[in-house]
């Protein structure tokens, strides 16, 4: 399902209203990925404090949409764009791909917590669809 | 058997308190169907759903989504016992509507994301926690009569 010229300028055009906000859906995502879905914590055991709002929680889902805002700005070359994440992913974190899938729903959830009347079905199918795509591109070098 | 907290229970009685099914049933079936076109599959008898806006005027389509949501009535005044309530359902959904049990999930996912954008703030993630706990449960019992 790739991303038609559309998808880009949707999910662009989503950014543009939501960037000042990408630290917080970072961190509100990320807790609520490892409140919703536990087994998701198997990949922090090496963090003090698991829970919404923790200081290592708010650093890392600071670091994580970071790394989602570069991708939207170089949304023409996703694999590219996402190389050396994938690389990284692959060799030294290898998070199960089925996890993608989780965090982009919280995003998700988050995204239309925050922005609700901004968040139509057609900004929710774009946005699906471009977290789909990046997290294929992220799970590349995998084998 | 599945346990649930007090907490947990009260959390799902809360948000059926505030939500209005005849409006979050509707926009839930209609993201669905937009966000997952694949969905309309089961939808051929329902006219026209060529695009979005068709989607979103389809009386059909609103007709219909509030009957999915009050599909969960069961579940939701019988915590307790939603395996054996959904039996009926979910042989209804495997032999005779044939629906996809994956199709589930995304109809669950998009009734989450309605949800958050009426509760915003207060859906907080220990809500969350509950809530997808609670339709997993339904899920899993429409889930099981398929073979």
């Amino acid at each position: 399902m790739s991303l038609t010229v559309q998808d880009m300028a949707v999910v662009k055009g989503l950014w543009a209203k939501i960037a000042s906000k990408a630290d917080d859906i970072g961190a509100e995502a990320l807790g609520r990925m490892l409140t919703v879905y536990p087994q998701t914590k198997t990949y922090f055991s090496h963090w003090s404090d698991l829970s919404p709002g923790s200081a290592p929680v708010k650093k890392h889902g600071k670091t994580i949409m970071g790394a989602v805002s570069d991708a939207v700005s170089k949304i023409d070359d996703l694999p590219a764009a996402l190389s050396q994440l994938s690389e990284l992913h692959a060799s030294k974190l290898r998070v199960d791909p089925a996890n993608f899938k989780i965090l982009a729903h919280n995003i998700i959830v988050v995204v239309a917590m925050l922005f609700p009347a901004d968040f139509t079905p057609e900004v929710h199918m774009s946005l699906d669809k471009f977290l789909q795509n990046l997290a294929w591109c992220l799970a590349e070098r995998y084998r | 058997m599945v346990e649930w907290t007090e907490e947990e229970r009260s959390f799902i009685q809360e948000i059926f308190s505030k939500i209005k099914y005849e409006d979050v049933g509707p926009k839930s079936l209609c993201r669905a169907l937009i966000v997952y076109p694949w969905t309309q599959r089961y939808f051929a008898h329902f006219g026209n759903l060529y695009n979005e806006d068709a989607i979103m005027g389809n009386p059909e389509v609103a007709r219909h989504g509030a009957v999915v949501l009050h599909g969960l009535d069961a579940a939701v005044k019988n915590m307790d016992n939603i395996k054996s309530n959904y039996a009926e359902l979910g042989e209804l959904h495997s032999e005779k509507l044939h629906v996809d049990p994956d199709n589930f999930k995304l109809m669950a996912d998009c009734i989450t994301v309605v949800i958050a954008t009426q509760m915003r703030a207060s859906f907080t993630p220990a809500m969350q926690a509950a809530w997808y706990k609670f339709l997993s449960v339904v899920v899993s019992a429409l889930s099981r009569q398929y073979h």
